[in-house]
């Protein structure tokens, strides 16, 4: 008993298909583990300058993220245009930056509170003048470590 | 009657459901940078008895609202930083307890006396892009860099690396402990030789 009836010769074959889930499942795989998650929606925009000579963040439970610039297209209504500071999921003041870095601080494990590295997250387009007073208040909570975080580029890329 | 062989589950849709997860995962993809410039803010404290440092140690770099560049008062492009830079650190002017035996610079009197005291002193306007800071930023670590490449590869030919390879490894969390501690000397005598002395001023308010 045969299953399958002979193909009468002069047709071309049909190209098999067979490989094909396989290869979707290598791409998927691939991005399930490139995939990291946000924590956070960005509500600013966010294109960071390059630079690099750059070092590697150190693991992730040990940095904590400010990010600032611009409100994004869809806050410019009720935020304006000027450059802001994001702090979690909204917008914040300079005064509470201190605030975020103590409860960030407090929320992790002991032995790391005192290996924390604050990434600054800051649009190219930012004035100096708001990194600035982001920095004055890290001094103030003694979070000192910090990193400029910027894409992998020559620094030419930021000039135009 | 002999039982019948379980039939064989279709698996032709297997693809269309990989094909769903791939597109999931490939829109909420976001490739997270994870790598900058790294720095120490220098803690508030009132410094009750600056030390004096001579004029000729400090190279001072003012970028001002227009995103233009100062280098001791003479306007330079942001390419010519980087050499700038590591003429004034590399200088070795300094005679007698302060002379630098490795440096290969000019030996200007009127330029820093070696590299422990060269201080670059970066100072901003509040209205400063912050790209043009970080381009700054970028080539003044980059001087720092590469005179500690030529250092470490002087001093250690046998590693075969530069300092940023070495200290890349160092970082490497999967670096073996002894070969860490093969490092960790190596590293700190040439960061010794050139310490990174970027000092950074409040920013400037714009009138």
């Amino acid at each position: 008993m045969s299953k399958f009836k002979k193909k009468k010769g002069g047709d071309l074959p049909a190209i098999s298909t067979a490989s094909l889930p396989d290869i979707v499942f290598m791409l998927l795989f691939f991005f399930m583990v490139a995939t990291v998650m946000r924590d956070s929606t960005l509500m600013v925009v966010n294109v960071l300058p390059t630079a690099d000579q750059i070092q590697k963040l150190d693991k992730k439970d040990r940095v904590m993220y400010i990010y600032a610039g611009k409100p994004s297209s869809r806050y410019t209504d009720k935020y304006g245009t000027g450059a802001r500071i994001q702090l979690n999921d909204k917008f914040a003041t300079v005064e509470e930056v201190g605030a975020f870095v103590l409860a960030e601080r407090a929320a992790k494990r002991q032995e790391l509170q005192n290996v924390l590295t604050t990434s600054l997250k800051v649009d190219g387009q930012t004035k100096m003048g708001l990194v600035s007073d982001i920095k004055q208040e890290l001094r103030k909570v003694q979070a000192l470590k910090i990193n400029y975080t910027t894409r992998i580029g020559d620094y030419t890329q930021n000039l135009n | 009657m002999a039982r019948r062989s379980a039939p064989e589950v279709n698996a032709g849709s297997m693809a269309d459901i990989a094909f769903l997860l791939l597109i999931f995962f490939l829109v909420t993809t976001t490739i997270e940078t994870d790598s900058g410039l790294n720095r120490k803010l220098p803690p508030i404290e009132d410094v009750v008895d600056p030390p004096i440092i001579k004029e000729k140690n400090i190279l001072p770099v003012v970028i001002n609202k227009n995103n233009q560049l100062l280098v001791e008062e003479e306007l330079v492009e942001l390419k010519d930083l980087r050499s700038v830079a590591m003429d004034f650190l590399d200088n070795g002017g300094g005679k007698g307890e302060d002379a630098c035996d490795f440096c290969r610079g000019k030996r200007s009197p009127s330029s820093s006396d070696n590299p422990e005291k060269a201080i670059i002193s970066l100072k901003n306007d509040r209205e400063t892009a912050y790209k043009v800071y970080i381009s700054v930023q970028n080539e003044l670590v980059a001087a720092y860099n590469e005179l500690r490449n030529r250092e470490f590869s002087r001093l250690y030919p046998s590693m075969q690396m530069n300092f940023i390879e070495a200290q890349k490894i160092y970082d490497d969390p999967r670096t073996s402990i002894d070969r860490k501690l093969d490092l960790k000397p190596k590293l700190s005598i040439v960061k010794g030789m050139f310490p990174m002395k970027l000092s950074e001023a409040e920013p400037s308010k714009t009138s």
